[in-house]
């Protein structure tokens, strides 16, 4: 691994990356079962530089920013390393949101620069929202086809001059390098602001745990905008000399099919894929005939009684020889996150001799804050705070739980562009995570709920009311807001959270079935994971400011003096 | 080759085989994931399904944000 302690930047740790491990694969692409490219870092830099040459000629100077909205392939992170090597900040968007959203975003940041793939530009460029993102001066897009109107963009493949030699743009440690929007689209933006030291830190401490090598192979299959996929999809494998490939289709069978033809030996996923995949190997182990399934069964209990101190990567392909070559047979780690996972999920991967890397993290904090080191392997936790990290429990209940803080040089700078959100998150140099937690004697942490009005799904979407609340706007009642349950009536859980829809009737109005069909039809509108679950009214007014902003704590303490169950009324 | 008109009417037809509802339920203009409240994965599994019964290869980027019917048979419709 190279020395990031010398480094202060990513694109001047990635520019010794692209000379030190220069013969190394650093990049395959597939699409389906056809290889489309395979790059070594010498390969990747020269992609690279013409990009950065442009971009320096277009105007583009250090500190400016340059948006990345495209799905996980090659010329995203090359487009990245550009970005970087011109001393520029990049906001990785979601290419998953809708274009109002993209331009929405691409505004609060202020990008200058758009990179993004053909079929995503289709959308954008005819989007309304396009006006009122006047900032974005310059749009290069991949992959459009001879014919096609780039309706003002250029041609990302344009850029390809093999002796483009532009010189690195320096930046300091404590520069902005990204900015990564942990979520806010339809209200609110939180635009996260990290530094280059964020990542050089988080990847020291990452790779100390689960480090990586020349001839490693990463599946990347989270979207890289993703804080993980950034760090173990991105920047810690390029640090390494390792290898990322990527697929441009995610439908199951290539993605059962990449595993073996490239011998992955990290994929990162969120739980939701995780427990497909738990249900999918089970289905088949469930359909072994009676023998070979006792057997089988037998064999995953020696596995266990064998790994209980620590992993044992060559016994268990050995043991469990079918299951492993089916995961190409050099897999060394899963790595979940995004979202919280069950123990139980954890406990069926690692019987069969996969270990589960799961964790902790937060956007804010510089993607991980604490993992499972595997020694032992602990299902019932998230793991231990990763190296330099402070984690402590502040105001902690009687049997220890309390909100989870973190302070640490991979935490954010702060929230573009809203230093009141700032000040309220960031305290004495303390993150306050919004979380609930506790230690245990061995030191590991263990997630019992969330202090905040939100939830997160499985498939890692954090989910905030505000986000929300429009589609419920004109809804024939008097007032309305929306709650993460669990934020009003507080449990001690990381899953199943829902969301419910507070209305105060008119004086004259009776909560009917029409009024409910309303709040239904609307509901669906929103996409399955964003949807309410009940509806609570409210037997008073609500509570609001001198400015008439509704004071949501104030109407949740009032909320939770009700039943829970009875209080949520189904839709 | 089948009009435009047709290949929507093929893809409603197989989505709603796909997902076990009424002959004549979902309609072109419908958001098949806030309509059907699919995931991404159970969206792959219809793609695929399409690909086969139209003998096109449907690239995913190609249909990255594409949300309804009506669009998703044109692109299917630019490929036959």
């Amino acid at each position: 691994m190279l020395d990031l302690a010398k480094h202060s930047s990513i694109g001047a740790a990635l520019e010794e990356a692209v000379q030190v491990f220069a013969k190394e694969t650093c990049l395959i692409e597939a699409d389906r079962e056809r290889e489309k490219e395979r790059l070594s870092y010498a390969e990747f830099g020269k992609r690279a530089l013409p990009l950065a040459r442009a971009l320096a000629e277009g105007g583009f100077a250090g500190g400016d920013r340059a948006s990345i909205i495209m799905t996980n392939q090659s010329k995203w992170l090359i487009s990245a390393y550009a970005i970087f090597y011109s001393g520029g900040v990049l906001v990785p968007l979601d290419y998953k949101l809708t274009p109002a959203e993209h331009w929405q975003l691409l505004e609060h940041s202020g990008a200058k620069v758009l990179i993004t793939e053909y079929p995503i530009w289709r959308q954008l460029s005819a989007s309304p929202a396009r006006a009122s993102a006047g900032g974005v001066q310059t749009v290069l897009v991949s992959e459009a086809p001879a014919n096609a109107d780039l309706s003002g963009a250029q041609r990302w493949e344009a850029f390809r001059n093999e002796n483009a030699a532009p010189v690195l743009v320096s930046r300091e440690r404590e520069d902005l390098a990204c900015i990564v929007y942990s979520s806010g689209t339809g209200g609110r933006p939180k635009g996260c602001m990290m530094t280059h030291e964020n990542y050089l830190e988080q990847c020291v401490a990452l790779t100390s745990l689960y480090p990586f090598w020349p001839g490693l192979r990463y599946l990347s299959i989270l979207p890289t905008n993703h804080a993980i996929d950034f760090m173990v999809g991105f920047f810690g494998p390029f640090t390494c000399g390792a290898c990322v490939v990527h697929l441009r289709t995610l439908r199951p069978e290539f993605v059962r099919e990449a595993f073996t033809k490239y011998k992955i030996t990290y994929v990162s996923l969120v739980p939701l894929v995780l427990k497909n995949l738990q249900k999918g190997l089970q289905a088949r182990f469930d359909e072994l005939p009676p023998g070979k399934r006792r057997i089988f069964r037998s064999l995953v209990a020696v596995n266990r009684l064998s790994t209980k101190a620590h992993p044992r990567l060559w016994l268990s392909r050995r043991l469990l020889k079918q299951v492993h070559a089916a995961f190409g047979g050099e897999l060394q780690a899963i790595i979940v996150g995004g979202a919280f996972t069950e123990p139980e999920t954890l406990q069926f991967f690692y019987d069969l001799g996969i270990p589960v890397a799961n964790g902790y993290g937060l956007t804010e904090a510089g993607t991980a804050i604490t993992v499972n080191d595997l020694r032992p392997f602990r299902p019932d936790t998230v793991g231990k705070p990763l190296p330099g990290m402070e984690v402590k429990i502040v105001d902690p209940a009687p049997d220890g739980v309390g909100e989870v803080w973190v302070r640490s040089k991979t935490v954010m700078s702060g929230y573009l562009n809203d230093p009141e959100l700032t000040a309220e998150t960031i305290v004495d140099g303390w993150l306050r995570t919004g979380d609930l937690g506790r230690f245990d004697r061995q030191g590991h942490l263990h997630l019992s709920g969330r202090k905040k009005n939100m939830i997160v799904t499985e498939e890692g979407k954090n989910i905030y009311p505000e986000d929300i609340e429009s589609v419920f706007e004109s809804l024939p009642v008097k007032e309305f807001c929306v709650f993460a349950a669990n934020y009003v009536w507080p449990k001690r859980s990381m899953v199943g959270e829902q969301l419910i829809l507070a209305i105060r009737l008119e004086s004259n109005q009776a909560f009917d079935d029409e009024l409910r069909q309303d709040v239904s039809r609307r509901n669906s509108r929103l996409l399955n994971y964003k949807r309410i679950h009940g509806i609570v009214v409210c037997g008073e007014d609500f509570p609001r400011t001198a400015s008439l902003k509704i004071k949501r704590n104030d109407l949740a303490a009032r909320l939770a003096q009700l039943d829970r169950e009875q209080a949520i009324l189904p839709l | 080759m089948p009009t435009l008109e047709n290949t929507t009417q093929e893809v409603l037809t197989l989505a709603e085989k796909h997902f076990n509802l009424a002959p004549g339920s979902l309609s072109p203009d419908d958001d098949f994931f806030k309509k059907l409240g699919i995931d991404s994965l159970q969206t792959l599994e219809l793609l695929s399904r399409l690909e086969s019964h139209f003998q096109i290869e449907l690239p995913d980027y190609e249909v990255q944000g594409v949300s309804d019917f009506k669009t998703l048979a044109e692109r299917i419709q630019s490929r036959l």
